[in-house]
């Protein structure tokens, strides 16, 4: 039909770009001021979060995990655990509210995976988020990265 | 108060240290460079011009939050250097503000715990140089060491050294320090980084009021007393049990002249030597006062290092690299390492364990107080006297004690950390001082803190509230693990002195 102009296959592909960015957004690894970061799966309702790289290698050999319980419900912000160090103890912030799903019991029996794999086998605990808008409030790889050189 | 909450402050003091500003109280500066207007020590009479080569800077550890009881706040000016800063640089070292220093906390090669357990098994070597030196003589040097401490000054004898305490006139501890005597009218002391201007303002007040009272006017005041602050002298610490074997390699054995002995196998625990080294250039270093002695419960010594010029850096850099070298023996090891190695030695730290509202018997250091100073008519008078000899005789008469704690397994139990008895509604009890994970006690979790009298015995069951749980713990003897204190002829006799003195 001669109605069916380009206009309306723009429509289309713009939709389409938008949805895209849409979910790659979502899929993103986000980081936190606190120096945490959170995955989310592709379902884009669980995430995975843990402490960063540089966070880790500041804090030097972790000795201790203090894991969250499942079933736990927090606000973002809101101290769920801890790691240790033979120095000091640091809390871990949520970066979102939502519910615990699961914890990386793994880190009991050993503490150190953190330091071997901060942000992939040393993963902290999964949460159920809450509101998906807190995630955009978060920072992307390289914005955390320049927060972190100042 | 309790540990740094979040990793944002942890990163905080240890990675952006370098750029925070520091309070300071106003006073003399340690002039860095430039001409030394201390005293170098007096070596002995033996000349060695002819053989030197002429040669051409908490509190607490950075990641705890810093009690308001410590003795020494920072000013707003850069942090200090000692002379091996730039060593430590070069090593590439992570350091952090402690007494007004930029100084190394942990090495690249070697994590924390690493470091720690290094230095048990194989030897580290320690910058202390922020640490304050100074020189004492004249003919009521002796008598006035005896006035601000209870030690037994009189009976120390030459190469000498004690562990005693500057107190302040309630009895309360105003320093830890270690006093060597060099000679009949002269000494040797070293006292904490953190405390040096509390320290060299209480010293020089006491020094007036001693002087006054014994009618001496000021114009005859160095023909009696005389004070020097080695700000020019580094100091480091060499610890483990291959500190000997390390050390004896550089030690310069003159077979033609010699005054003292360059087998530092007849050095024990406690005793100090004059003694030169030889570099591995070939060129031999000035007299250095070594004393066995340290802060970590293994075997091993402190070397202070004069200056040449008013700077001691090339000295000290040139001693430290011949130590160090391949670092397959000996590796640099930071502050982070030195306060885990201290606490499972039960030694106290300065501003948390021990402070002006604790006296020595309260410390656990009342073995300090000299046998013939403990009556009333002991003279001189000391400091505290009254109050220290009533708790020496009756402990029962002191409101709270130091003690050491075992933990169970889980968080540690860290400065601040309310201990509370579980029989009693977890009423609190005490507060903890210092804590850790002991890296070399398989993680077992240690601490020390201060405790009402009746619940100080070994083995008292408490609890110690960590963040949101009660902590089952039990007092505990110390040193954590036995100390490797060099002592050929008398090897218990540490162990006997602090375990007699935590019970009754």
């Amino acid at each position: 039909m001669a109605s069916r102009c380009a206009e309306d296959v723009h429509d289309e592909t713009s939709l389409y770009d938008e949805f895209a960015t849409m979910t790659t957004r979502i899929m993103v690894k986000k980081y936190t001021e606190e120096h945490e970061w959170i995955e989310m799966d592709e379902g884009g309702k669980i995430g995975t979060m843990g402490i960063t790289e540089y966070a880790a290698k500041a804090l030097g050999d972790v000795v201790y995990v203090e894991l969250p319980e499942v079933g736990m419900e927090c606000n973002k912000g809101d101290t769920i655990g801890a790691v240790e160090s033979v120095k000091s103890a640091s809390d871990i912030m949520s970066p979102v509210s939502g519910k615990i799903v699961e914890s990386n019991e793994a880190l009991s029996d050993k503490p150190a995976t953190i330091n071997k794999g901060p942000e992939a086998e040393g993963w902290f605990a999964k949460i159920e988020v809450q509101d998906q808008s807190e995630l955009e409030g978060l920072m992307s790889k390289e914005e955390y990265d320049a927060f972190e050189k100042d | 108060m309790p540990p740094t909450r979040g990793i944002q402050n942890a990163l905080k003091s240890t990675i952006r240290a370098t750029r925070q500003q520091i309070r300071q109280p106003e006073g003399p500066k340690a002039p860095t460079r430039g001409v030394c207007t201390c005293s170098v020590i007096p070596t002995p009479s033996k000349t060695h011009q002819a053989e030197v080569r002429p040669f051409v800077h908490q509190q607490k550890l950075p990641t705890r939050v810093v009690p308001q009881k410590r003795c020494a706040s920072t000013s707003t000016t850069e942090l200090k250097h000692t002379p091996l800063y730039a060593v430590h640089k070069e090593a590439g070292a992570k350091t952090g503000p402690f007494a007004g220093y930029d100084m190394p906390l942990e090495y690249p090669d070697q994590s924390h715990p690493e470091s720690h357990r290094w230095t048990r098994e194989n030897a580290s070597l320690f910058d202390v140089s922020h640490m304050v030196q100074h020189k004492l003589s004249g003919p009521l040097a002796e008598e006035f060491l005896m006035t601000i401490t209870p030690s037994s000054i009189n009976t120390l004898q030459k190469h000498h050294s004690s562990l005693s305490c500057l107190l302040e006139e309630s009895g309360g501890i105003i320093g830890d320090t270690v006093i060597t005597r060099l000679g009949r009218e002269s000494f040797y002391f070293v006292t904490n980084a953190g405390c040096r201007e509390t320290d060299l303002a209480f010293i020089k007040a006491q020094m007036k009021k001693f002087l006054e009272a014994k009618g001496i006017s000021k114009s005859n005041k160095d023909e009696n007393i005389k004070w020097h602050v080695l700000n020019c002298h580094s100091l480091v610490a060499l610890q483990g049990p291959k500190a000997q074997e390390v050390l004896q390699k550089l030690i310069f054995n003159d077979t033609e002249e010699q005054t003292y002995s360059p087998d530092l196998s007849t050095l024990s625990f406690g005793e100090s030597r004059w003694l030169q080294f030889t570099l591995p250039d070939g060129m031999n270093t000035p007299s250095l006062l070594i004393s066995r002695t340290g802060y970590t419960g293994e075997d091993g010594f402190e070397i202070s290092i004069p200056p040449e010029n008013g700077d001691s850096t090339n000295l000290a850099t040139a001693i430290s690299k011949a130590m160090v070298d391949d670092g397959s023996v000996v590796r640099w090891a930071g502050l982070a390492a030195r306060d885990s190695l201290r606490l499972e030695a039960g030694m106290c730290l300065y501003g948390h364990d021990i402070s002006t509202e604790t006296t020595p018997p309260m410390a656990a250091l009342g073995w300090i107080v000299g046998k013939d100073r403990r009556s009333e008519s002991a003279a001189p008078v000391f400091n505290g006297q009254k109050t220290i000899l009533q708790q020496l005789t009756s402990p029962k008469s002191m409101t709270e004690r130091r003690v050491g704690f075992l933990v169970e397994k889980g968080p540690a139990a860290r400065e601040g950390a309310q201990i509370v008895d579980p029989d009693k509604d977890n009423e609190v009890i005490g507060r903890i001082t210092s804590g850790c994970p002991a890296p070399s006690m398989d993680g077992q979790n240690i601490a020390m803190g201060l405790i009402k009298n009746g619940y100080h015995k070994s083995g008292t069951k408490v609890g110690i509230k960590v963040r949101k749980s009660v902590r089952k713990a039990e007092v505990s003897r110390m040193p954590f693990i036995p100390s490797k204190f060099y002592r050929p002829d008398n090897k218990d006799k540490d162990q006997k002195e602090m375990k007699n003195n935590t019970e009754k």
